[in-house]
């Protein structure tokens, strides 16, 4: 028997285990799902759904259907995970950066910071904060009245909101043109650094150029702006911008769990930079953020963002647990859509596909981020 | 790497002010105030700017930690009724005190609580000796397999004077330690295979291979637990049912083995491509070369990487409350229903963290130690 010969045996024996597996698992499938008056196929979609969210980022009512209270969930999710990676980031590099400072007391704050946050489960810190937030913040009646505009309550957090009326539009039009402007004094800066050698601080003036613009055309637009604050209204506050307690307790947990996480990341990339960059800069008599900013921290973004990128990714599918304090997510809107229709094969594969669909945007995005950082070697 | 990194030291010490040239001279002095003061300068004071932030630094901790400290410890009640512990503004331990059965061991039943109380003693003391790196021989396995009948036996009972306990009475600590052991065993064999059949050079089983993995990789692990606690029932013939534990197990071990998968598959790039092609040249095949060349070395080297994929799988375990099950946050949330004590979920959150955060913590302390450990003798 030869070797080819074999390799495609062993292949076609594999094929036809997975197929019988496949056959009986749906056979019997069908024969419950028959037995049981389930209806299967997604036709469910465009029925009523019939129960209310309570928050949405587009409008939605229990006459809408199935699908756009999926839609709702899968804003919902996006919205946590955006926020969280964005959160996470932050914290997680400054972190990250102080585990390895000089100072002694700064390096151990951040040791306790990151153990602590790492080795307790995602979900108990979830559950943690949820708790935390309805019982231990005072109630909006507690809070009184003239307790200013950023109120943290068992409710909600609630915080002014500038309503720019009709100058908004130009001040958007103000900002897109300085943003174009400071792209192309960047473009010049580093063309004239490249050929002359001499810097321009492009990132300061490109800033100043951008806002001084948007002013301008926010005074062109006739410098309308109002800031809607939370008032207290009987039993809650109205107007602000309010942010649930599930909401802001799903982010806390996920960043603060997550960016313990990115720290060690941000950490053992930074100390893969050999010491003899450190040295090398330190000669050349630049300040200690700069070296960290101009040296270190680019020739350690190589190292870092491909385990960052997983983090993303665990941060994004975390978020799941968001059904366990009560935010309306994905996972939790397909659950009750799973328990109101019995269509529980479709709903779990449909939220599978999206949080692949996710992962994938997040892989892609990452790499081509990681692609372009890479050119910077020489 | 340098030297300076394998040690664990921070790169960027203190190298960067004059501090340095200070260390020469004064290192020459024995005395310890001077040597105090030294040391605050070169770690605490160097520069303003460090200087403000160990200001801030301090600042900080004598805005937390008292409070924290009289919650704790000074103003908090050991001992007595949900009343007195409304009458303090300190931690109420008296609910731990009161609920620890109900925490620690779920509604097994009081009476039989020895039990699941040496099942714990007896996985932890399994788990201990599988530490040892002496103690990594063949049979490590058999004594793990023994140990997992003791177990079952000891938990299940039924005989010898020990009562019958259904599993769906299985809760807390027995059961956070047993989903992970159980789960990362289990997940063992199949990641084996999944990983070797990613390195395969036969398309179809590489291309299932890597399905499987990038899939379940790719999904939380709570979608995972729900299909198999929704969709398991579904897929078997009429009248054949599995009980709520098995197929969260199943959920785990399936979740766990991509994992698995992927850390198997860094071990057996390690191998240096000339282990391959010697072993192909003593005339073994393909399992031979696996089998007594490839995987002894591959696995010892994800020794370190599987005792982490255990941590975040002993941290993932209490996911299956979503499903129903009592682990140890579903036991302290169970306690917490208790309508006297149910103002107290800090202290209960607290105290189940403290479990998971010992454990964990302990376990990622031993990966990093094993990690230098067998970095030396590799160096060798």
């Amino acid at each position: 028997m030869s070797a080819a010969f074999r390799n495609i045996l062993y292949q076609i024996l594999a094929a036809i285990i997975v197929a019988g597996i496949a056959w009986y698992l749906v056979g019997n499938t069908l024969d419950n799902l028959a037995r049981q008056n389930i209806a299967t196929g997604f036709g469910y979609l465009d029925l009523e759904a019939a129960y209310g969210i309570s928050e949405s980022m587009i409008d939605y009512a229990p006459t809408d259907d199935y699908a756009r209270a999926l839609l709702v969930g899968i804003l919902n999710t996006v919205k946590v995970a955006v926020l969280g990676v964005f959160l996470a980031t932050i914290i997680g590099l400054i972190v990250g950066i102080l585990r390895l400072s000089p100072n002694w007391l700064l390096a151990r704050l951040a040791a306790v910071y990151i153990h602590a946050f790492r080795n307790v489960p995602v979900l108990l810190q979830l559950v943690f904060w949820a708790a935390f937030i309805r019982a231990s913040l005072p109630s909006p009646r507690q809070v009184g009245e003239d307790a200013g505009d950023i109120i943290l309550s068992n409710r909600g957090f609630y915080f002014p909101w500038p309503e720019l009326g009709p100058s908004g539009p130009f001040l958007l039009v103000g900002l897109a043109l300085g943003l174009l402007g400071w792209f192309f004094l960047r473009r010049w800066a580093l063309a004239r650094q490249a050929a002359t050698g001499r810097p321009f601080p492009h990132a300061l003036v490109g800033l100043g150029v951008t806002l001084a613009v948007a002013f301008i055309a926010w005074l062109a637009g006739g410098a309308t702006l109002h800031f809607d604050a939370p008032v207290l209204t009987g039993f809650n506050f109205q107007g602000g911008a309010r942010m649930t307690p599930e909401f802001a307790a799903v982010l806390l947990g996920l960043t603060i769990y997550t960016s313990a996480f990115i720290a060690e990341v941000v950490r053992s990339g930074i100390m893969a930079v050999p010491r003899g960059q450190w040295e090398a800069a330190n000669s050349l008599g630049l300040r200690r953020s700069l070296v960290m900013r101009l040296i270190i921290l680019p020739q350690a973004m190589r190292v870092i963002i491909p385990p960052l990128t997983n983090q993303y990714l665990n941060l994004t599918k975390n978020s799941s647990l968001a059904v366990a304090v009560g935010y309306p997510d994905l996972v939790s809107i397909s659950n009750t859509t799973m328990n109101q229709t019995g269509q529980a094969i479709e709903a779990i594969a449909i939220f599978m596909a999206i949080y692949l669909a996710l992962s994938i945007v997040t892989s892609l995005f990452m790499n081509w981020f990681n692609a372009r950082m890479a050119l910077v070697e020489r | 790497m340098n030297a300076a990194q394998k040690d664990g030291l921070p790169v960027t010490g203190p190298l960067t002010s004059d501090a340095s040239v200070a260390t020469v001279e004064m290192a020459a002095d024995p005395g310890a105030g001077r040597r105090a003061t030294k040391w605050l300068r070169d770690n605490l004071f160097s520069g303003w700017v460090n200087s403000l932030l160990t200001i801030l630094a301090l600042a900080f901790l004598a805005w937390v930690v008292p409070p924290m400290l009289n919650w704790v410890l000074f103003e908090a009640v050991w001992s007595g009724t949900p009343e007195d512990c409304q009458a303090s503004d300190g931690a109420c331990w008296a609910f731990i005190g009161e609920k620890m059965r109900l925490i620690l061991f779920g509604q097994y039943p009081p009476t039989e609580q020895w039990r699941p109380q040496l099942s714990v003693l007896l996985l932890l003391a399994v788990i201990a000796v599988s530490l040892v790196r002496r103690f990594w021989k063949l049979w490590l396995v058999g004594f793990w397999i023994l140990s997992f009948v003791v177990l079952g036996l000891l938990m299940w009972g039924g005989f010898a004077g020990m009562t019958f306990v259904p599993n769906h009475l299985w809760g807390g600590l027995p059961l956070t330690l047993g989903l992970a052991t159980v789960g990362v065993i289990g997940a063992f064999p199949l990641g084996l295979a999944l990983a070797l059949g990613r390195q395969s050079r036969l398309p179809f089983i590489r291309t299932l291979s890597v399905t499987y993995i990038e899939l379940i990789r790719g999904v939380p692990l709570i979608t995972v637990l729900f299909m198999a606690s929704v969709m398991f029932p579904l897929f078997l013939p009429e009248g054949v049912s599995i009980d709520k534990l098995l197929r969260a197990q199943i959920g785990i071990i399936l979740f766990t083995a991509a994992y698995l998968a992927e850390v198997f598959r860094g071990g057996l790039q390690a191998i240096p491509k000339g282990q391959y092609e010697a072993a192909a040249d003593l005339g073994l095949g393909y399992w031979r070369a696996m089998g007594l060349v490839i995987l002894p070395q591959a696995l010892r080297l994800v020794i370190p990487p599987t005792v982490n994929s255990f941590i975040s799988m002993f941290k993932d375990t209490s996911l299956v409350i979503i499903i129903g099950l009592f682990d140890l946050l579903g036991t302290v949330r169970l306690a917490l229903t208790d309508p006297p004590w149910s103002r107290f979920h800090t202290e209960g959150y607290v105290f189940v963290g403290a479990i998971f955060f010992l454990f964990c913590f302990a376990m990622a302390r031993y990966a990093g130690y094993l990690e230098k450990e067998m970095g030396k003798s590799d160096a060798r």
